[in-house]
């Protein structure tokens, strides 16, 4: 498990190319957002966190085709599968790998939408903090799972968000209302709420994606 | 190489009955549609406009009973790797894509002059699109999938987390917000309307059993043909082709 997500670290600091362009993409999704909405102060803040997530989708759609593009490119997935070991180690190892990588990126564009949009960081931020890590653990989850399907398919730049996205509905909720609260200030105090479904909707997506892996992955 | 046609024989696979169906369906569908024009008054609120519920109702209905049965057949297909288990997830993911649009417009249509919106962001509403983009992609998964087994197996788990998800996306809107009327049940309608609404559900149900079947018919014979063809690929040159 360490091994497969050492491996694809290793490829991702090697490539730095890579990394460099889907963050500044995630960056340039905040500036063309802020184009849309216009710039007025208020409008710009109440939309932030749904933005800054959305951003984070995009970006991460591009990072899980990466995971096992560079493998297929290489002929290396049915040498990988060859080892001993689990399945799902494989799947632990490249959602691991993937949550560095996705996380990375987010130390970048969150500072980019902080100042773009006007949001200060609030004196909770270790919540906000929770909130991010645990949105995008169930982010990661799904992409990981999807992207080893829709990554060896015909036309997998369509197939993965088409399969992802409608998947995304709970955790992109939760996770966009809980930073929305916690930013922009939390009148109902219902950010622990958000919190507390964020870890159940990221314990049953783990659970079945670990178990179902292995019927995605050909032996 | 000359290769011999196939026999129709060979293509028989389901028994005869869905060809009754095929007629039963549609014929009890317009009775049924016949008796709740009939037996229902023009609601206080909405007038005539009530009887868009004759269909979107069972739709919705019915376009749950279609995803159940994709679960169920994926989840056999993963546990027996039976072929047959696949095409039928197949088949009646295709019907339950077109009942969920089905719903989806005619309640659209509906809410326009009933709530003043084409459109709110309440659970059901917001959970049955989610759904209908669910069934898109799986379909989408399948029509960009050569290899059949892997098309199988693939499609199979994103079925099953499909399925799982539906009632997570729901929950997870409802907190979010909601505004929609409670839903229709026979308990919460009118005595006058609640026996059409049952009676067009069973005619809806009759219909999508008859589609699923004949796709499914379809998908085996489909299935059948492929098999023949890397049959006849795979012979060796001039070796005779078993009956």
């Amino acid at each position: 498990m360490s091994a497969v997500a050492a491996k694809d670290l290793t490829a991702e600091r090697r490539a730095k190319a890579n990394i460099v362009a889907v963050t500044s993409l995630g960056a340039l999704t905040l500036l063309v957002f802020g184009f849309a909405i216009g710039p007025d102060v208020a409008t710009l803040r109440t939309a932030a966190a749904g933005i800054l997530w959305l951003s984070v989708l995009f970006s991460g759609v591009l990072v899980f085709h990466r995971s096992y593009q560079i493998e297929l490119d290489g002929g290396a997935l049915e040498t990988l599968l060859l080892y001993p070991g689990e399945r799902w180690e494989i799947f632990a190892g490249k959602l691991l790998a993937n949550l560095c990588v996705v996380l990375l990126v987010e130390a970048i564009v969150i500072p980019v939408a902080l100042v773009l949009y006007h949001v200060s960081v609030p004196d909770t931020w270790p919540a906000l903090l929770a909130v991010i890590m645990l949105g995008t653990l169930g982010f990661v989850t799904l992409g990981t799972f999807y992207s080893a399907m829709a990554s060896r398919t015909r036309s997998r730049e369509v197939l993965l968000p088409l399969l992802l996205f409608p998947m995304l509905v709970p955790v992109l909720l939760a996770a966009t209302e809980g930073s929305s609260a916690l930013l922009v200030g939390d009148p109902m105090g219902d950010a622990g709420a958000w919190l507390r479904l964020l870890i159940v909707f990221d314990v049953i997506f783990l659970l079945a994606a670990l178990f179902v892996f292995e019927h995605i992955i050909e032996a | 190489m000359k290769v011999p046609p196939l026999q129709t024989a060979e293509l028989k696979i389901t028994p005869q009955w869905w060809r009754l169906l095929g007629v039963v369906a549609p014929l009890a569908l317009i009775a049924t549609q016949t008796f709740g024009f009939m037996t229902s008054a023009p609601d206080r609120d909405m007038g005539n406009l009530q009887k868009i519920m004759y269909v979107h109702v069972p739709a919705a209905w019915n376009a749950f009973i279609a995803y159940f049965v994709v679960f169920i057949a994926s989840v056999r297909y993963l546990l027996t790797k039976d072929e047959r288990h696949d095409l039928l997830a197949a088949s009646a993911a295709e019907v339950g894509a077109v009942l969920t649009a089905l719903t989806l417009m005619l309640g659209s249509i509906w809410g326009r002059p009933t709530w003043g919106v084409w459109w709110t962001w309440d659970a059901r509403l917001t959970s049955t699109a989610v759904l209908l983009m669910i069934f898109v992609g799986y379909l989408a998964l399948r029509a960009f999938t050569d290899d059949p087994e892997r098309r199988a197996r693939w499609s199979a788990a994103v079925g099953i987390f499909g399925a799982l998800n539906v009632p997570i996306v729901y929950m997870s809107v409802r907190w979010w917000r909601t505004l929609h009327q409670v839903q229709s049940s026979p308990s919460t309608v009118d005595p006058a309307y609640a026996w059409g609404l049952r009676l067009n559900a069973i005619a809806v149900l009759l219909l999508l059993i008859y589609f699923i079947a004949r796709r499914y018919n379809i998908a085996r014979m489909e299935r059948q043909l492929e098999h023949r063809r890397d049959e006849l690929e795979l012979r060796p040159e001039g070796e005779p082709v078993h009956a």
